[in-house]
């Protein structure tokens, strides 16, 4: 193992790059999932329509093929971005098509009750849904959605594919460096749990502090 | 025009093949000569417990190669054979160890190269595997038999790279932990440098302009070239040596002195020249003079450098 104690600033590196990857995709999903969502339950009928295409579309497809897609295939018709620019906007658009159906999940467990007291009281649909049933929907989905992060994590790894020097990255060239792979991976291993495991502790906290007391 | 390309391969695949079978049948006749250092490379002359002695008894060898290396190793997608370079060697080793033995070739990619030899998945690896120290710490290295250049690849209107120094300061391509990456580093520090999994996504991210030359062994690029249709070019200027090695156990040294002694058996018998014409030439590489075979007595000490770039 010492050659993995030996390559440890290399894994700090590696984590780094995969915890800033995670964090400002994850946020580029939660906007993406959220709207979505909001066009998913609401009253017109095109909006209803491009949300599910929208969430269909992305969650159906596998994440390795969509960031080629982005990557080498939007260069042909003229579109360039850097491959972190890249990375964060598949990674946070395919995330946002699952946080999309959690988030529309816990809207539909917000009783109806609630939305038809609102609309009584003169709000319009947009008021309802920020004002009145977000907030509680996205309370009670803050345990799924600690889940996708989680995935987020681990997703981030195919990023290597388009050269983003994240922590898989730099196992692999360290792997082939050092000619160990198995420490080395095992490293690897390691390190994506130390960035796993806080993560649902962390959310678990989160669901803790702003469950609704009944 | 790859398409005839391809059959061409294939027809002289099967031609050296046969051929190759034929001498096999030939020698088993008449070998019983023997070498300056008194072993015979008569068959059934291994020693009791040796690698060739189980491999004999068993009939079959694992060896890996890479599947997919044009003019190396390449998966064939309609016939399931795997054909280059490489794999012929593989077959006229295995020949002398003897010719009825079966090969089952694994995929070995470069990452699972010594993973692969030291748990025993494979007998032997012949993967366009660079010969270096760091590797000689965990695997045996038999070999080389042949020498690759690091070269350069443009696009065929670029005048403006002519050496590996006008890389610094450009946007290079190379595939990440090989060691063009090592090379190109020493060579051209000031080069920026992008890392793919595979040479493909480098011709691809070339031909996009995000980078302006890729970079490896000319082997392989002149693979690239052959397929990009007058797209791309090789700037010929090599800046270094890449000796490819047969990958064994570490410490196996009877195997590996029998794979040296019978890679000097080809390159005298013309088989090598003849396995080389018929892969790497068919995509425009001159048949070059065989190198000299490296028969090191002591593993080298490990180099200090760790970090990944």
């Amino acid at each position: 193992m010492d050659v993995v104690v030996d390559n440890l600033d290399v894994f700090t590196l590696g984590m780094r790059t995969t915890v800033s990857l995670t964090l400002l995709s994850f946020a580029v999903a939660f906007v993406i999932g959220t709207v979505v969502a909001a066009c998913r339950v609401s009253p017109i009928p095109p909006l209803r329509f491009a949300g599910a295409l929208y969430v269909e579309a992305v969650r159906n497809t596998p994440l390795t093929v969509l960031f080629v897609l982005f990557f080498f295939g939007l260069t042909k018709v003229g579109i360039k971005y850097p491959p972190f620019t890249t990375a964060i906007i598949v990674l946070g658009g395919y995330t946002g098509a699952f946080v999309a159906e959690t988030v529309r999940a816990g809207i539909n467990a917000v009783s109806q009750g609630q939305a038809e007291a609102a609309r009584s009281l003169g709000l319009t649909f947009g008021q309802v849904l920020r004002i009145v049933v977000l907030p509680q929907a996205l309370r009670t989905v803050v345990a799924p959605l600690g889940g996708l992060f989680i995935a987020l994590i681990k997703n981030s790894s195919i990023a290597s594919l388009i050269a983003v020097e994240e922590l898989v990255f730099l196992t692999d060239d360290l792997a082939n460096d050092t000619a160990r792979a198995i420490p080395i991976y095992l490293g690897a291993a390691v390190a994506y749990l130390l960035l796993t495991i806080p993560s649902g502790f962390g959310f678990g906290l989160l669901e803790r502090r702003v469950a609704i007391k009944r | 025009m790859i398409k005839h390309t391809r059959r061409t391969v294939i027809a002289l695949a099967v031609g050296v093949a046969l051929m190759a079978a034929a001498c096999g049948s030939d020698d088993s006749s008449t070998t019983t000569t023997t070498e300056a250092d008194g072993t015979t490379t008569t068959q059934a002359a291994f020693e009791e417990g040796s690698t060739m002695a189980r491999i004999k008894e068993a009939g079959t060898i694992k060896i890996g190669v890479k599947f997919d290396q044009p003019g190396f190793g390449l998966k064939n997608p309609t016939t399931g054979e795997v054909e280059g370079f490489d794999v012929e060697i593989a077959k006229l080793i295995v020949e002398a160890i003897g010719p009825d033995v079966e090969i089952e070739f694994v995929e070995s990619v470069s990452k699972n190269r010594e993973p692969f030899l030291q748990d025993g998945t494979v007998d032997m690896v012949v993967a366009t595997y660079t010969i270096n120290d760091t590797r000689k710490q965990v695997i045996d290295f038999a070999g080389p038999y042949f020498v690759a250049q690091q070269d350069i690849m443009v696009k065929a209107d670029d005048t403006s790279i002519k050496s590996v120094d006008d890389l610094n300061g450009a946007k290079v391509c190379t595939v990440k932990g090989s060691t063009s990456e090592k090379n190109l580093l020493a060579k051209a520090p000031q080069a920026e440098v992008t890392l793919f999994d595979t040479y493909s996504q480098c011709a691809e991210a070339m031909t996009d302009g995000r980078v302006v030359a890729v970079t490896t062994d000319n082997t392989i690029l002149a693979g690239l070239v052959d397929a990009s249709d007058g797209a791309f070019k090789l700037i010929e200027a090599p800046f270094s040596d890449e000796p490819y090695g047969i990958g064994v156990k570490k410490d196996d040294d009877a195997f590996r002195s029998f794979i040296n002694d019978r890679l000097e058996e080809i390159f005298e018998s013309g088989d090598w020249a003849s396995a080389f014409e018929s892969t790497l030439g068919a995509i425009g590489l001159k048949t070059p003079e065989p190198p000299t075979i490296d028969r090191y007595t002591e593993t080298p000490p490990a180099p200090t450098t760790t970090a990944a770039n």
